[in-house]
């Protein structure tokens, strides 16, 4: 069954995020590795009990600083000093102080692009098909539906098995989707 | 004796609860519910009424259009600046909207990292509020520069026109990028908030063209515990990020007027000052609008009456704080000695010719918001709408009087003048605010007012905590030793 490419997993929907959790952490004690949770806000810790990795994202973002505030410092100090030096009421042509406000800006500016671009990347968007939009009952993700996926890639995974695994835990409904 | 030691640790349970747990929805929604009431807002057949608000606020637009037209065919001398006042209405409408839009800002990125809960179902309303009154600012300063069609000159972009680079070291430059780079990343923070609920609205559509329209916008978003690893990461770091942007943009702004060297503008309290009327008039927006909008979209159980209270209190402490501002640049005035700097304050601004606009700045800002002292006055709808937009006059009137007492007399008695608006700042005002409520008319038809994916985990969140807090009211009322004595 784990070999069928026609199907991406199994389906298993739950009430609450307590329950989900719950499941969660059974489907880790059982010994699955490839499965994934849907929900309709962020569920704190369920990451850890998935065994998922921390995001990237934050060191993303600091490249993203870092970039801004080189470009800043460059911009001002390359146009003022270097490229086009024009005395105006006498002050120096680059200075540190003065330039603080644009260097807040573009530093800033970049992490925030980094920030929600890097987002979007890491989490393979846009993507407009995926299997689990063949789940019958998805519309229920972004509503009020918690809801876990055993993959069919993962090796523990057999349709009877998981199934009655995933009915242990307390499951409403259970289905199997295609890839 | 169980009993005993119960209500001595919790004497005061029930009263702890409900300041600990505020009713943030009431009627107790189910997480359905908020997806229903909210949800439907944007899938029912178009009401008649949003026509007629359409046209209204469209005609308005119009007006604004018309009035660009005219100053860009004719030359800024249609409106009323005139030397010695360069700076009238534009940078006073200018430094309003920019205003406005800081309590957007605040309520999603600060109280985000404060943790406060109340802010979730006011964030994506009050967010869009930001981006918008942020387009109505930014039409002043492009247009102000005489011939907009050149505005692009402000940006460091290479051109075969201007054989130079921008002046780094001149604050209206950083205002430039301050404005733009707060514009950009409030954009970019609310769509990212947008991202899920734009989700719920394209599973939930019913045509094919909602589905698309719907399906591209929100990129394939399917809440995946992987997704929302990243995405609170991200949003995580855009609150820590807008957190001191806000606070630099109403700085930055100050900047304008605090790093010249103008009696009334060259003073280091600007920053601090301009920061908490900008809060100041931001919340008084959110109240006007939201009193509207919740009413009309019927989501008074989302947005309750804890929340309108939580925000006159901010307007109560930054009107406070507003107010202490204007005693201390009295105070600087006298105490330094310097003689153009009291001729500013004690005679321009509140005996001179401008005495009618300082004290209406002082009833409107300092005198109104300390009614909100009174629960009963500030948890009355009709009457919360009224402080909310008498304070918006008062800080119209605050940045006018900043403006125009400081240039209106030079210092050689022979170029001293008085500013007057002509039909062209009047109408071109009154057409920002069409604009800004066109974008509203909009906006609340077709996206999601409020954010529900975070009023679901915040629901979710309480529940939690309520059963906690119920434990210990129980406890305190000894329910909890029915079971006997073990």
């Amino acid at each position: 069954m784990a070999d069928n490419p026609s199907i991406h997993g199994l389906v298993a929907d739950f009430d609450s995020p307590d329950r989900l959790m719950d499941a969660v952490k059974a489907a880790r004690k059982a010994g699955y590795t490839k499965m994934e949770a849907y929900t309709p806000f962020p569920i704190h810790g369920i990451d850890d009990a998935m065994g998922a990795k921390p995001s990237i994202l934050g060191y993303l973002v600091l490249l993203g600083s870092a970039t801004g505030l080189g470009l800043a410092i460059w911009l001002q100090w390359w146009t003022g000093a270097v490229d086009y030096p024009l005395v105006i009421a006498g002050k120096p042509f680059f200075a540190f102080e003065p330039s603080v406000p644009i260097m807040f800006e573009l530093t800033v500016l970049l992490s925030s692009f980094v920030a929600v671009f890097g987002m979007i990347g890491l989490n393979g968007l846009p993507k407009l098909y995926h299997p689990i939009f063949n789940y019958t009952g998805h519309k229920g993700i972004t509503d009020d539906r918690f809801v876990l996926v055993i993959e069919a890639s993962d090796r523990e995974f057999d349709a009877t098995g998981t199934r009655d695994f995933l009915a242990a835990q307390g499951a409403g409904k259970l289905e199997l989707i295609e890839a | 004796m169980a009993e005993i030691t119960h209500a001595a640790l919790n004497p005061h349970a029930q009263e702890m609860k409900e300041r600990l747990s505020p009713s943030l929805t009431t009627g107790h929604p189910s997480m359905h519910d908020v997806t229903e009431a909210v949800s439907i807002i944007s899938e029912v057949k178009t009401h008649r009424n949003w026509y007629i608000a359409l046209a209204v606020t469209g005609s308005i637009t119009g007006i604004l259009g018309l009035m660009l037209a005219y100053l860009v065919a004719t030359g800024v001398g249609v409106w009323g600046n005139n030397g010695p006042v360069g700076w009238g209405w534009d940078i006073t409408n200018f430094v309003f909207w920019i205003g406005i839009g800081h309590a957007g800002t605040l309520i999603s990125a600060i109280l985000f990292l404060f943790r406060q809960k109340w802010r979730t179902s006011i964030n994506r309303f009050s967010e869009a509020m930001t981006l918008f009154a942020v387009a109505c600012a930014g039409i002043y300063p492009a247009v102000h520069v005489g011939r907009p069609w050149r505005a692009y000159w402000l940006f460091p972009i290479p051109n075969e026109f201007l054989n130079m680079w921008q002046n780094f070291r001149s604050p209206l430059l950083w205002d430039v990028f301050a404005v733009s780079t707060y514009a950009t990343v409030s954009a970019l923070f609310w769509y990212v908030g947008l991202i899920p609920d734009l989700a719920t609205i394209r599973d939930r559509a019913v045509t094919k063209g909602r589905q698309m329209a719907y399906g591209i916008a929100s990129l394939g978003w399917r809440g995946s515990a992987t997704h929302w690893k990243n995405y609170e990461k991200a949003y995580m770091i855009l609150a820590g990020l807008s957190t001191p942007l806000v606070l630099s943009v109403h700085t930055i702004v100050s900047f304008d007027f605090a790093v010249s060297i103008l009696p009334g503008w060259h003073t280091t309290i600007f920053p601090p000052y301009f920061v908490a009327g900008a809060i100041f008039s931001g919340f008084a927006m959110v109240v006007t609008l939201m009193v509207i909008a919740r009413w009309i979209y019927k989501v008074e159980h989302l947005v309750t009456m804890t929340h309108l209270e939580n925000m006159n209190k901010v307007i109560l402490a930054t009107g406070t704080i507003v107010g202490y501002a204007y005693a201390t640049e009295f105070f600087i005035a006298w105490y330094s000695g310097n003689p153009y700097e009291s001729y500013v304050f004690f005679v321009s601004r509140a005996t001179g010719p401008y005495w009618w606009a300082y004290w209406t700045m002082i009833t409107c800002n300092v005198i109104s918001p300390q009614f909100f002292w009174f629960k009963k006055l500030r948890t009355n709808i009709p009457f919360m709408f009224a402080i909310s937009i008498v304070v918006n006059i008062g800080m119209w009137f605050e940045r006018f009087v900043i403006i125009a007492t400081s240039l209106h007399r030079d210092f050689l008695p022979a170029s001293w003048g008085y500013f007057r608006p002509t039909f062209v700042d009047i109408l071109t005002f009154f057409g920002t605010f069409g604009l800004f409520l066109t974008l509203f008319v909009f906006f609340t038809r077709f996206l999601p007012i409020i954010a529900m994916s975070e009023v679901k985990g915040m629901m979710s969140a309480t529940r939690h905590e309520q059963h906690y807090l119920d434990e210990a009211v129980d406890a305190s009322e000894g329910k909890v030793l029915e079971g006997g004595a073990h």
